[in-house]
């Protein structure tokens, strides 16, 4: 392990030859060990099968992807034992307990039967999930479940994790509960690869990252540098007709440095002094005459990101629908 | 949740071992597995047994009569071939199990552990022979409760077991390859009997092979199931003047097919694993 990163990955491309999708187009990208790494774009972008490469379940088509200095392709037995992967399918078996799923894991990553069941308990105690331990998983909450999922990604203490939007469709408490985790995850040290739909969990956790779309990279950097692309708040007048709000971008496009998008009957614009811009824009709409149909302050999504970055908005979900959690299979 | 201090990284300071030994453990593991999930879901344990003795009940008592003829003692017959067709089908759950695993997701998670990749498969053939030892049990026990004599004695009765048992091994490799090959555990099911139908229906199973049209006779008589049929009812009510085909001992030609289907289709069923997804 003389390699400087925990993950390099060189000009990855990957087609699936069913309905000749383009999954990864000449992807490449490092994490330095012990960071937290972001992989941010939305459904279908080529997250998944990312992580898939990397965790050596599937092959690249072409370009290296390397786990600490070890090809996944060429040394795959190796890279195996220092990884742990949790999926957004919370791929756990439902017939088993969740202590036994834990077990089970333990006894296929190599630990003793004594050692698979001292850090079965380990875990669950760990995840809030003692109690539910000797229960069937079929009787366990989505977020239960999510939880398991990520113990059981622990169970060998890999030092390299890859979590495939891990709070994808969980309530926000569950949601909660897995950022703690993955915070004393980030304390204890351990190198973090995360995908997510969500700015917000990105923002919160990496150092760095990177935006991908159509399986290329978009955009790369911080956190910071990203929202610096954007505004604060983005600020969406609706009018009565397609017409009224292009008169209306017309006379509001100077209010902020970050571009103005007209999405027919609505303008947005991202600013950075929320309230203030919102009230100098009402003033000259008022002004104007032209009629303000509705009007809604929020934080930027994702999907502004992708407005900023690309000019359209993603043409997968909006991002906060979940996709059915059980079914699937290598797409 | 507690806060439990998390120490995630330690050095992959894994045991080594030989890997013949990790990937018996690993085998045994995911059996153990596939074999609590039986447990757990008792219903289908249940009914999954129920179907064979309805296959018992209803060629003993409703198509007996028109099947029987003279200097054919048909529930001797019909026995055997009963047991051998009920291998058979069962094989059809390792298709179900496994499409089912990759449907879920879990095949996934097997991937990417540092464990043996034909402990996968194996451990879902090896769990399957384990139940197929409980359905031959409670098949036996039906088939002596409708009148069923089997006069080749214990340990014959134990070899046909035996051979029963390998077949049906072999068999489930074959299926594992179409349960890989699955979009889903529905169609692995509906892929799976068009294979398995001509291959238990045309056969020795429930009628004398000599009824059967010419056409139909010579792949009736020669393909495996009939073969393992004819040797399983040889040995356990060892009545030769049925057979009609010229082999001296049939378990040697059941022993060969047997063989012969784990050889191919095991190696097969683990590349299609491999390269799976």
């Amino acid at each position: 392990m003389t390699d400087a990163f925990a993950v390099d990955v060189d000009n990855v491309s990957k087609v699936f030859p069913k309905g000749n999708v383009t999954a990864l187009d000449h992807v490449s990208f490092r994490v330095r060990p012990g960071m937290v790494f972001g992989l941010l774009g939305p459904n279908g972008a080529g997250k998944t099968t990312l992580v898939r490469i990397l965790s050596t379940v599937l092959r690249p088509d072409s370009g290296t992807a390397k786990v600490f200095g070890l090809d996944v392709t060429k040394h795959d037995d190796e890279v195996r034992r220092m990884i742990g992967l949790a999926g957004q399918y919370a791929t756990v078996d439902e017939n088993l307990t969740g202590s036994e799923n834990l077990k089970m894991v333990g006894r296929l990553s190599r630990l003793s039967r004594v050692d698979a069941r001292t850090r079965s308990g380990e875990l669950l105690e760990m995840f809030g999930l003692s109690d539910a331990g000797s229960r069937p998983v079929k009787t366990y909450s989505g977020g239960m479940r999510r939880r398991l999922d990520l113990a059981a990604s622990l169970v060998a203490r890999p030092p390299m994790l890859f979590l495939d939007e891990p709070t994808t469709g969980l309530d926000p408490q569950s949601r909660k509960d897995l950022w703690r985790v993955i915070e004393e995850l980030v304390s204890a040290g351990a190198t973090i690869l995360l995908t997510t739909q969500y700015l917000e969990e990105a923002d919160r956790f990496c150092e760095s990252l990177v935006v991908v779309d159509h399986g290329r990279i978009i955009a790369e950097g911080t956190p910071a540098d990203l929202k610096a692309t954007l505004g604060e708040t983005v600020v969406a007048i609706s009018f009565a007709d397609a017409s009224s709000a292009l008169k209306a971008a017309e006379r509001l496009s100077d209010l902020s440095e970050h571009p103005l998008f007209v999405d027919g009957e609505e303008i947005e614009l991202t600013v950075d002094q929320g309230p203030k811009i919102t009230a100098e824009a009402l003033r000259r709409l008022d002004a104007a005459g032209i009629e303000v149909g509705g009007i809604v302050l929020r934080e930027p999504s994702l999907d502004d990101v992708f407005l900023a970055l690309t000019g359209k908005r993603t043409d997968a979900n909006d991002g906060t629908e979940p996709p059915a959690p059980t079914k699937k299979r290598g797409k | 949740m507690t806060t439990t201090s998390l120490d995630a990284i330690a050095s992959p300071s894994l045991p080594e071992g030989g890997s013949l030994r990790w990937m018996l453990a690993n085998i045994a593991t995911i059996a153990w597995r596939n074999l609590m999930a039986i447990l757990r879901i008792p219903e289908l344990l249940f009914f999954s047994t129920l179907q064979p003795i309805m296959f018992v009940l209803l060629f003993r008592y409703v198509f007996a009569g028109a099947i029987s003829r003279p200097g054919l003692d048909y529930v001797a017959f019909l026995m055997p071939g009963i047991f051998v067709q009920t291998v058979c089908f069962g094989a059809v759950s390792t298709a179900i199990g496994l499409a089912d695993d990759l449907q879920k997701g879990l095949i996934e998670r097997f991937r990417a552990l540092p464990m043996s990749r034909t402990a996968v498969l194996a451990g879902r053939t090896v769990a399957d022979v384990c139940r197929n030892v409980f359905v031959i049990v409670v098949m036996t026990i039906v088939a002596l409760a409708v009148g069923f004599r089997p006069t080749g004695g214990a340990l014959n009765y134990f070899l046909a077991f035996l051979l029963m048992l390998l077949f049906a091994f072999a068999l489930s490799w074959g299926f594992a390859f179409v349960g890989l090959a699955a979009p889903s555990a529905e169609t692995a099911q509906v892929m799976a009997f068009p294979l398995l139908f001509p291959l238990t229906f045309a056969s020795s199973c429930f009628v004398p092979v000599q009824t059967l049209p010419s056409w139909l006779r010579g792949f009736a008589t020669y393909q495996p199931v009939s073969q393992v049929a004819d040797a399983v009812r040889q040995l356990m009510v060892g009545n030769n003047k049925l057979f009609p085909y010229p082999f001296a001992h049939e378990w040697v030609a059941a022993l060969i097919w047997t063989v012969g289907i784990l050889v191919v289709l095991a190696p097969l069923a683990v590349r299609k694993f491999r390269n799976a997804i």
